[in-house]
């Protein structure tokens, strides 16, 4: 066992883990954040997808002990006072999900592509979504919210 | 994943007496090509040393006609680079056609050319720029450091610490890409060069390696004219359930006419 302490959306957290805990499992089981899914488990699909000092990284291809010290934000920590993110806010607007499954992690993303680069065409966002699979909404959607979101974000 | 115990080496030289200590460890990077390979229980080693936050093996710097990229550097840095960008644009496109976004976001040009898998992108660029791998024992030349599938002139516990680009007069690369998985069926990297011309293949043999048929028709004449017609030997090429050999030899001509094009021959 080894402690791993790191900041996750605003908190302060520490638990003892097994040196090969995922980062997904920390966040899952250990913190009980259960917005972050698992979807392939071999980092194909970008369920997993959270922010790790400011990069969306994928969380089941990372040890829980390399994010240690680290800024973590999952979906859980986007929302505001009871206000949702203009990510969350465009895909909701624009139906962007089905199933929901692949949301999370498409949400997480998406702000990571717009912050770097807020001026993307529609170009830029589908081949920025390469890492993320979605198996019900044929991509479109998400596309366009991922556009009026860059919109509201101050692109 | 079996078990194992971490360390976080605070330098180098940390790194390196943990690697001495533990013969059964493994140095972690980025880990996406590792930590993948640990959960399917393919490696089961003792220790795992991460030199994942060392600065001595991160960043980029361009001194004259050569670009110095850190072992640790993410392919992403190395695609956003504007150094890069500017002194061999060949090779930060290269690097933003690895894996997807998240991926080069973790992953190091360290952990690529020491893994060298057939289907990787970094050994093309390392053999058409003529690169130089430094390590902590010594400088390797790529045409020396690549020895076959997933195979290096790394001894056991030694690290890479930098890559040294020299800069050519132009290049480009092409690279067809598994739809799927984003690793390449085949790529070829073509560079016109301070000591000549050079065509490395990747992706189609059991690792990276140069066309010379194309090197001298080029050397002729820089041209898409001058290899269109070059016809590759499917021998020894991979053969999976992406593509035959028959079809990597076919897109070697292909992605080697369009890398000509592409740096304006
Ligand atoms: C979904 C997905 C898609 C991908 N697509 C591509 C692609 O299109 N093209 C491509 O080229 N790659 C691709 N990759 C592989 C990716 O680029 C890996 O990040 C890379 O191959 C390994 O780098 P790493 O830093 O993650 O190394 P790690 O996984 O940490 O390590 C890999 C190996 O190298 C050793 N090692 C690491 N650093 C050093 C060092 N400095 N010195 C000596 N040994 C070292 C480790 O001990 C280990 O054996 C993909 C990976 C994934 C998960
Ligand atoms: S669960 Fe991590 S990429 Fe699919
Ligand atoms: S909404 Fe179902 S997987 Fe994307």
């Amino acid at each position: 066992m080894a402690t791993v302490s790191m900041t996750v959306n605003g908190n302060k957290v520490s638990r003892d883990v097994e040196p090969r805990t995922l980062l997904v499992q920390y966040i899952r089981e250990h913190l009980e954040l259960t917005g972050t899914h698992v979807g392939c488990d071999t980092s194909q699909c970008g369920a997993c997808v959270v922010h790790v000092d400011g990069q969306s990284v994928k969380s089941c291809t990372i040890l829980a002990a390399q994010a240690e010290g680290s800024q973590v934000t999952t979906i859980e920590g986007l929302a505001k006072d009871g206000k949702l993110h203009p990510m969350q806010e465009a895909f909701r607007e624009h139906h962007a999900l089905q199933c929901g499954f692949c949301t999370p992690g498409m949400i997480m993303s998406a702000i990571d592509l717009v912050e770097k680069n807020p001026k993307l065409t529609e170009e830029d966002i589908r081949h920025g979504l390469e890492g993320n699979l979605c198996r019900c909404t044929g991509y479109h959607n998400i596309v366009k919210a991922i556009a009026a979101a860059a919109k509201t974000m101050g692109g | 994943m079996y078990a194992f115990n971490y360390h976080k080496p605070k330098s180098l030289a940390d790194a390196q007496a943990l690697v001495a200590k533990f013969p059964d460890g493994k140095i972690l990077a980025g880990g996406h090509t590792l930590i993948p390979t640990l959960k399917q229980r393919l490696a089961q080693p003792t220790d795992l040393i991460d030199i994942g936050g060392l600065a001595e093996l991160k960043g980029i710097t361009v001194s004259g006609s050569t670009v110095s990229i850190g072992a640790g550097t993410k392919h992403g840095e190395v695609a956003d680079s504007a150094d890069v960008k500017k002194a061999i644009p060949a090779l930060a496109a290269l690097a933003a056609l690895i894996g997807d976004r998240q991926v080069r976001n973790k992953g190091t040009m360290g952990g690529s050319l020491a893994n060298n898998d057939p289907a990787a992108d970094y050994p093309g660029a390392i053999l058409g720029l003529g690169a130089t791998v430094h390590t902590t024992k010594r400088a390797i030349k790529a045409d020396d450091f690549l020895k076959g599938m997933f195979e290096t002139a790394l001894d056991e516990g030694e690290i890479i610490t930098k890559v040294e680009f020299p800069v050519p007069k132009r290049a480009a690369y092409e690279k067809f890409r598994n739809p799927a998985s984003r690793y390449v069926m085949v790529g070829a990297f073509v560079a016109e060069t301070a000591s000549g011309i050079r065509v490395a293949i990747t992706g189609a043999g059991p690792t990276a390696y140069r066309w010379a048929d194309a090197e001298k028709a080029l050397g002729a004449k820089f041209a898409v004219a001058s290899v269109e017609k070059l016809v590759h030997t499917s021998n020894g090429l991979n053969a999976d359930i992406h593509a035959s050999a028959e079809y990597r030899a076919h897109l070697i001509t292909v992605m080697t006419k369009r890398a000509v094009a592409g740096a304006g021959g």
